[in-house]
């Protein structure tokens, strides 16, 4: 199987990964939830899931806790996503392309400047 | 929808909402049978007969929030548009299980698509899960217990750049291992 050569792998990752939390714990949680019902899913919410994905990989940040959820009851707005920043108020941003997502995690998420133009006001 | 693993993202929300805890996800792609089957099976909290019998249709669903379920109606359709079949079992406090079948080579079969993103996908999305992939093409298979990734991990997150870095490879390249 494969995931057995790659065990070792792992624990490298994990001692790095470790020492990189040390330093980020002070920042705060940031999340980042996409939702993934059956309308955001046909309205390309997995694209958008896997552009948050890659450029958290690609920029290489720490302390994002990317989740997902059912249908937020905005359909005609999807794919939405909503980024919650420690104690700050939820920002909810709709028909978030992988483009935009990718503006919202380096604007917003890493440099704490809401995108407004796709803010959502519900 | 435009693949299949867009609708398996969409079934194992189901799964989710039934607040389970481990959930399989068995794909078989067989070639030499025209065959293709999709298991996706929970221990979430299951249905009674009543319930089970309402929830192909369309205008059945347990969420308050809208008053349409698409979800599994529109894997069914797929399904048998294929030739196939769909099925659910589900039992209370034990789990569903989600089985649909196509005919592989039928034109109107949807392909499997991106499969890697969907499985890291919920991997990340849903960390606190117990997720078994089982992906067979032919006589190759590809597995994934995120039990073995998770006790090497221990506390450190799924979002975490390198272990992103580590899932989006494994999965990619395992998938594609069984394309060749």
């Amino acid at each position: 199987m494969a995931q057995i050569k790659s065990l070792e792998d792992l624990k490298r990752i994990r001692e790095e990964a470790l020492r990189k939390k040390e330093i980020k714990r002070a920042s705060g949680e940031k999340q980042v939830i996409v939702g993934m019902g059956t309308s955001g899913i046909a309205a390309g919410a997995r694209d958008t899931m896997k552009a948050i994905l890659r450029v958290i990989e690609e920029e290489n940040l720490t302390g994002i806790v990317v989740t997902q959820t059912g249908g937020l009851g905005l359909d005609a707005k999807e794919p939405i996503v909503q980024v919650i920043i420690g104690e700050e108020p939820k920002v909810t941003y709709g028909n978030v392309t992988p483009d935009v997502a990718v503006r919202i995690i380096k604007e917003h998420v890493v440099a704490g400047k809401v995108v407004s133009e796709y803010v959502i006001h519900a | 929808m435009k693949e299949l693993s867009l609708h398996i993202l969409d079934i194992v929300e189901n799964s989710i909402a039934a607040k389970a805890k481990n959930i399989s996800i068995i794909i078989h792609d067989d070639i030499q049978n025209d065959h293709l089957s999709i298991i996706i099976k929970d221990d979430g909290k299951g249905m009674d007969a009543n319930t089970l019998a309402k929830v192909t249709d369309p205008f059945y669903t347990s969420r308050t929030t809208r008053k349409v379920g698409l979800g599994i109606p529109l894997f069914k359709a797929a399904a048998e548009a294929c030739n196939g079949s769909f099925h659910i079992q589900s039992k209370p406090a034990v789990g569903t299980e989600v089985t649909a079948t196509f005919q592989r080579s039928h034109i109107d079969r949807m392909p499997l698509g991106d499969l890697a993103a969907t499985s890291l996908n919920l991997v990340v999305a849903y960390p606190d899960i117990s997720w078994y992939f089982h992906y067979q093409r032919n006589n190759k298979q590809f597995i994934f217990d995120s039990k073995i990734i998770r006790q090497e991990l221990e506390d450190i997150p799924y979002s975490d750049p390198l272990v992103l870095s580590f899932l989006r490879k494994h999965f990619t390249e395992g998938l594609e291992e069984l394309e060749n």
